[in-house]
């Protein structure tokens, strides 16, 4: 009698628990993007395939499935360090096979160079070089994210990656990089 | 000769850590000679004990972490924390567990969690602590006032109880302690809550006793002197600006407040805010103690929460609780939720509207 | 929390102020150069102009090099809302506009005008205005902008923005506080020039129509609150008011605090809460803007510290160099054992890099302390929380939590603190008795979060471009699909005819169309066989489509379509009799022209040369390479440097021929072409080398 009555205790309990926590996982459920949104939100977009997948996307989908973390060079270690608290994997050092961390850089076309065969035209992920055939092909800066990808396919060679250059409005107070002139001006006896 | 390049402000206050902490040290001053005043030469000697230890461990423990010894010990961290916790321990204490209280409080709870400014307690009071729990019968033997001494301790006599457990005149320390009528003395703490543990009325233990010896000059006063003499230096370092008055304010107000309320529930077992505020380390600790920047709120708000628990502490251990006195461990219980409380007292910032941070 | 108009006007009459919580107290040093009148500074030989000066967005130049310029003549045009022309400071030569050292923390270059000093100092005509209000507001605030007039106080917003408020202006704030140790421009301009500054804030008051003017001035500047006041008794709608001495009570938020008690929302503006305020000195530029018409091209420059022999205000042209503006004051080198110089106060302004910068509208003070004249902290030590910053935090911050989290680069915490609500007044850095430099922190923080930001915006951007890409890329592929799978209908439509009938039939435009189709179909078909097979591509083929081509173009003119189609297939045929030829060429190199309509237009020397040119470079590109792959086992350091360069020299050499039938000019170029290519080849085998030695 007391064995089945604290049975039918439990058995009630639980599926009133069991009830309670169905109703709270639909009631209370979390909207959240899926994991392939966020990694691709955190991933750098420069689409330049160092990781060996065609553009970001691809990287975030294989990250998702299980792919190393670390195969992002332009992103470097902080992005690394974000995929980590996303995944919950361990921040590991960037995998060499993949390139190196490098200051940010855009491409460059040695405007005289070009021959116009718009090769970098269709190298390019995001569509910032402009020119047609045979007329000589620009960088739009500012989209350019600086993926190599236009450097190799260029026959002439006429395309560099500059670093991107300090302007006061980027400038981080760092004084290192300022240059230092002196006061150049006559000494008042 | 290249221009030099560095951020603004190119102008700052001259006072520097360095300073802040000798400030304090000064202000103690007035505490410390009413301590050498009624109950003689051992706070002196403890201080001295202290500071060589405090300093030979800060200085192995900088040398150890590769960090600059002078520049560190400059800072006269460790300093005052030697002379906090010399004088509140008892006068006579021998001097080895000075050392043992010292090295705990500098080489354990301040270098390891990462130095100055690094530290989740105030060092002295947990060193203070580890020695009242390690050796609870050496921590308690304190000396009644001068006046009430049977034997009178010089230096010499000081210096050989501290460092060979006996007087010159081969006596221990509880017959040193031992007072003009007999009795054995405690400190007034002690005396009411033994007292009110054997069931006598705290009126009563008030006429009775240490409180009503022959002498006009009660032990008590001279507890409560040294107790108003550290208020005193507490007030300048107000004036200084050295420490806000929201920590001591709170804590006092709190103490006064939580006492008064128990009081006039049942004055017979419960102590007068008077006998609270002015027995024990409260105001030692409300200025000196609790103020301790590292460890404590960092908030106004916070500060002001900070003191009043502290307080509250401070009278629910001396009441219900098994030691007589209970600044260190109020202090400490609030030390932990330093961190919680600074969370939740953020000031509202300029622009912002009320209630949402 | 919201003190009603009417409830601060009668509290401002009865005197009681409210106050900003912390603040600091630090000496004032104002008597250094308050004690004499204000100097004009001789002209300088030669000025430097920054295009920008202001916060917003540069102006459009309006003179080129070798232009000469007159005495106030406008550099550049206003074409924006935000933009604020500069003028020409003295009349001159513009010798270079350049990239030069500007007012910056930074100490970066930014674009500037250089004029050169003719000596004469002649104006342009200006246009002065007896009677402002015969003008209405637009004239006026155009008027405002075209002086060149922004805050000159320190932030520099452009001032007719300001001025062409729209929102009701309960309170117009004149602030004279001047609250910054040692700066005293303020203070002279008030006691030398109140009746113009007087004036200036009737304009204001004219523009905005606010329902009271306050004029702040802190209590250590007894002599400028004297020479206001004086100027007042005829104006008593203007309420002077002595606040109290307290750094940074000259800061817009907190004098705004002061006076009326009511704070600016965060994100918001001055103007959100009923309130305006303009600085003294952008005042004084207004009258002289609208009374005399002259452009902003001076302003007092307070020289000032004790390593200067002549401390003092100095009326100083825009774009005077410093390091003439201090031989001018006395520059005692060897009182500074390491020379520096503060443009601006001690606690918010920033260290020259160079002598050389400019003094722009924003440039209040310049500072040359003596060596330990300011106790400058070096000696950063551990933070022992002990609060003080967060006690003298105007904005009520906690400066300790966001040094903590910017010092640990926990950006997301830091923000949680407010960390952009931090003027970066220094009262922090100032009281910290660790000197830990706060508020450096902070502002290494912020740029950082500044970049992160923009970073982020860019990558959102690039993904997008991205995926547009994508997206056309596969339309053009479905297009093209759609395009062979109606060409395949057209030739098994054609097959069934005899091809001789679809030839005979020119006369008809709609066969002459089927023609043109089934040419382009034709050569397209060859090209991708050439493009596929490669080495295979048969020279038959090749022929086959030249042969085809020739045909299409003879037909009868007036079809576009035709001639363009005519125009492909006879690139298509070259290439493909080029890829026949030359089999060594990668096969991806071949360029659909059905991108670009250009190949139809460009002549078909150049075309034909430059083919010729890019084959030579291919050529002599992969020879490199070959170079590079065979000289790189050689142990030699100095034999892959060279190689290359030879043999990429010699690649071209086969082809010359060709060219130097066609057109010297297209041989000489692709030469110099040729040239760069074994330069950089040389190069990336040089540095290979490197990396392998």
């Amino acid at each position: 009698m007391t064995v089945s009555i604290a049975l039918i205790v439990i058995g009630v309990l639980a599926v009133a628990f069991g009830l309670l926590l169905g109703y709270a996982s639909i009631r209370f459920k979390v909207e959240a993007d899926p994991l392939v949104e966020q990694i691709d939100e955190v991933l750098p977009q420069t689409q330049c395939g160092q990781c060996g997948y065609p553009g970001c996307r691809p990287y975030a989908e294989a990250i998702a499935n299980g792919d190393d973390i670390n195969k992002c060079p332009p992103g470097g270690e902080s992005t690394i360090k974000k995929l980590a608290d996303l995944t919950g994997k361990e921040a590991k050092p960037l995998d060499a096979a993949h390139g190196e961390e490098d200051v940010k850089k855009v491409a460059f076309i040695r405007e005289d160079e070009c021959i116009g065969c718009t090769k970098c035209i269709q190298a390019c992920p995001v569509d910032a070089i402009v020119g047609a055939a045979k007329q000589m092909h620009t960088v739009l800066t500012q989209e350019c994210t600086g993926c190599d990808l236009c450097v190799d396919p260029c026959p002439v060679d006429c395309i560099d990656m500059l670093p991107v250059e300090v302007t006061p409005a980027s400038w981080k107070w760092d004084f290192d990089k300022t240059p230092k002139g002196d006061i150049p001006i006559k000494m008042v006896s | 000769m290249k221009l030099t390049l560095s951020s603004s402000p190119h102008l700052r206050t001259k006072r520097d850590t360095g300073q802040v902490m000798r400030l304090v040290l000064y202000a103690m001053l007035p505490g410390v000679a009413c301590q050498l005043y009624f109950f003689g030469w051992g706070v002196m000697v403890q201080a001295i004990i202290a500071l060589i230890t405090a300093i030979a461990t800060e200085a192995a423990i900088l040398a150890l972490r590769n960090k600059s010894v002078i520049r560190n010990l400059s800072d006269y961290s460790a300093v005052l924390t030697a002379c906090l916790l010399a004088v509140s321990i008892p006068p006579t204490l021998p001097w080895w567990m000075t050392v043992i209280g010292t090295f705990f409080a500098i080489a354990i709870v301040k270098q390891l969690y990462g130095g100055l400014g690094y530290n989740l307690f105030n060092p002295a009071m947990i060193a203070y602590v580890v020695l009242l729990v390690s050796f609870p019968a050496a921590m308690t033997q304190w000396l009644p006032p001068v006046s009430l001494q049977a034997t009178e301790l010089n230096f010499a006599d000081t210096l050989s109880l501290i460092f060979t457990g006996f007087s010159v005149d081969g006596m221990d320390i509880t017959q040193v302690k031992t007072t003009i009528d007999g009795i054995t003395s405690a400190t007034p703490l002690d005396y009411v809550k033994t007292g009110l543990t054997q069931s006598q009325t705290y009126s009563e233990l008030l006429n009775s006793g240490l409180f009503n010896s022959s002498v006009a000059d009660s032990a008590a006063a001279g507890w409560s002197w040294v107790g108003l003499a550290y208020a005193l230096g507490g007030l300048l370092l107000l004036r200084l600006k050295v420490i806000s008055w929201h920590i001591p304010g709170s804590m006092v107000l709190s103490v006064i407040i939580c006492a008064l309320l128990m009081h006039l529930i049942n004055p017979d077992i419960y102590a007068s805010p008077l006998f609270h505020l002015l027995n024990g380390s409260v105001l030692f600790g409300a200025f000196f103690i609790a103020t301790d920047p590292v460890s404590a709120s960092t908030t106004q708000k916070g500060r002001l929460v900070f003191g009043a628990m502290i307080g509250f502490w401070i009278v629910i251990i001396r009441t219900f609780g098994g030691y007589p006195d209970a600044v260190a461990f109020a202090v400490i219980i609030m030390n932990m939720a330093v961190p919680l409380i600074d969370y939740y007292t953020r000031p509202r910032t300029y622009g912002y509207s009320r209630g949402k941070q | 929390m919201f003190p009603e108009f009417e409830d601060v006007v009668s509290r401002l009459d009865k005197g009681q102020l409210a106050t900003f919580p912390g603040g600091v107290h630090p000496q004032d040093h104002k008597a250094l150069s308050n004690q004499t009148q204000i100097a004009d500074l001789p002209l300088a030989n030669e000025f430097v102009i920054p295009v920008r000066q202001h916060i917003g967005t540069d102006g459009a130049l309006l003179v080129r090099v070798g232009d000469k310029v007159m005495k106030g003549q406008p550099l550049t045009q206003s074409n924006q809302p935000f933009s604020v022309p500069v003028h020409a400071p003295t009349s001159g030569v513009v010798t270079d506009i350049t990239q030069h050292v500007t007012a910056h923390p930074s100490g970066l270059n930014e674009l500037c005008v250089v004029l050169k000093a003719d000596g004469q100092d002649i104006w342009a005509p200006l246009s002065p205005c007896d009677d402002y209000t015969a003008l209405d507001k637009t004239a006026l605030i155009e008027k405002l902008c075209d002086a060149g007039i922004s805050g000159m106080g320190g932030a520099g917003f452009p001032t007719h923005i300001k001025a062409s408020a729209n929102n009701e202006v309960e309170f117009l704030i004149i602030n004279g506080a001047e609250c910054e140790p040692y700066i005293t421009s303020d203070d002279r301009l008030m006691r030398e020039h109140a009746e113009s500054i007087l004036t200036g804030i009737d304009i204001l008051s004219y523009l905005l129509k606010p329902k009271c003017v306050v004029f702040a001035i802190e209590d250590n500047k007894p002599e400028a609150l004297d020479a206001i006041r004086k100027q007042v008794v005829s104006r008593p709608h203007v309420r002077v008011v002595s606040i109290e001495t307290k750094y940074p009570a000259g800061g817009e938020k907190q004098l705004i605090q002061v006076v009326t008690g009511r704070e600016v929302p965060r994100k918001g503006l001055p103007l959100d809460i009923g309130v305006t305020m303009f600085n003294v000195g952008t005042c004084h530029a207004i009258n002289d803007a609208i009374s005399f018409g002259k452009p902003l091209i001076e302003r007092i420059v307070t020289v000032t510290g004790k390593a200067v022999k002549r401390p003092g205000n100095y009326r100083t042209r825009l774009g005077t160099p410093v390091n003439h503006l201090l031989s001018q004051a006395g520059y005692l080198a060897d009182k500074q054992k390491t020379p520096q110089v503060i443009m601006g106060g001690p606690m918010m302004g920033f260290t020259l890099n160079d002598a050389a910068v400019p003094v722009v509208k924003i440039t209040n003070c310049l500072l040359v302390p003596e060596t330990h004249e300011l106790t400058q902290g070096e000696d950063e030590r551990a933070c022992i929380r002990c609060s003080a910053c967060a006690d003298a935090c105007p904005a009520t911050l906690l400066p300790q939590q966001l040094y903590w989290h910017s010092k640990a680069r926990e950006y997301d915490k830091a923000q949680e603190y407010n960390l952009f609500d931090c003027i970066e007044c220094g009262a922090c850095a100032y009281v910290c008795p660790s000197e830990i430099p706060l508020v450096h922190y902070y502002r290494k923080a912020k740029a950082d979060v500044r970049l992160e930001l923009d970073e982020k915006a860019k990558s959102e951007k690039a993904k997008e471009r991205f995926e547009a890409r994508k997206a056309r890329l596969e339309q053009e592929k479905a297009e093209r699909e759609e395009k062979h799978r109606k060409a395949k209908e057209a030739r098994l439509a054609a097959a069934e005819k005899p091809a001789r009938k679809a030839a005979d039939a020119t006369a008809d435009p709609a066969k002459d169309k089927v023609a043109a189709a089934l040419a382009r179909a034709k050569a397209r078909k060859a090209a991708q066989a050439a493009q596929a097979t490669g080495e295979k591509a048969s020279a038959e083929n090749a022929e086959a489509t030249t042969a085809d081509a020739p045909q299409a173009t003879e037909k009868p003119a007036g079809n576009k379509k035709a001639a363009v189609a005519a125009a492909i297939a006879r690139a298509k045929a070259k290439k493909a009799a080029q890829n026949a030829e030359t089999a060594e060429t990668p096969s991806d190199q071949v360029v659909t022209p059905a991108d670009s309509p250009a190949p139809a237009t460009a002549p078909a020397n150049d075309r034909k040369a430059a083919v010729a040119a890019a084959v030579a470079r291919a050529k002599a590109k992969k020879a490199a390479r070959e170079a590079e792959q065979q000289s790189a086992p050689q142990s030699d350091s100095s034999a892959p440097a060279t190689k290359p360069v030879e043999e990429s020299e010699q690649a071209p050499a086969p082809e010359s021929p060709d060219v130097s039938a066609e057109d010297s000019a297209a041989e000489a170029k692709k030469k110099r072409i040729a040239a760069a290519v074994a330069k950089a080849k040389a190069k990336k085998a040089q540095k290979e080398n490197e990396n392998k030695a």
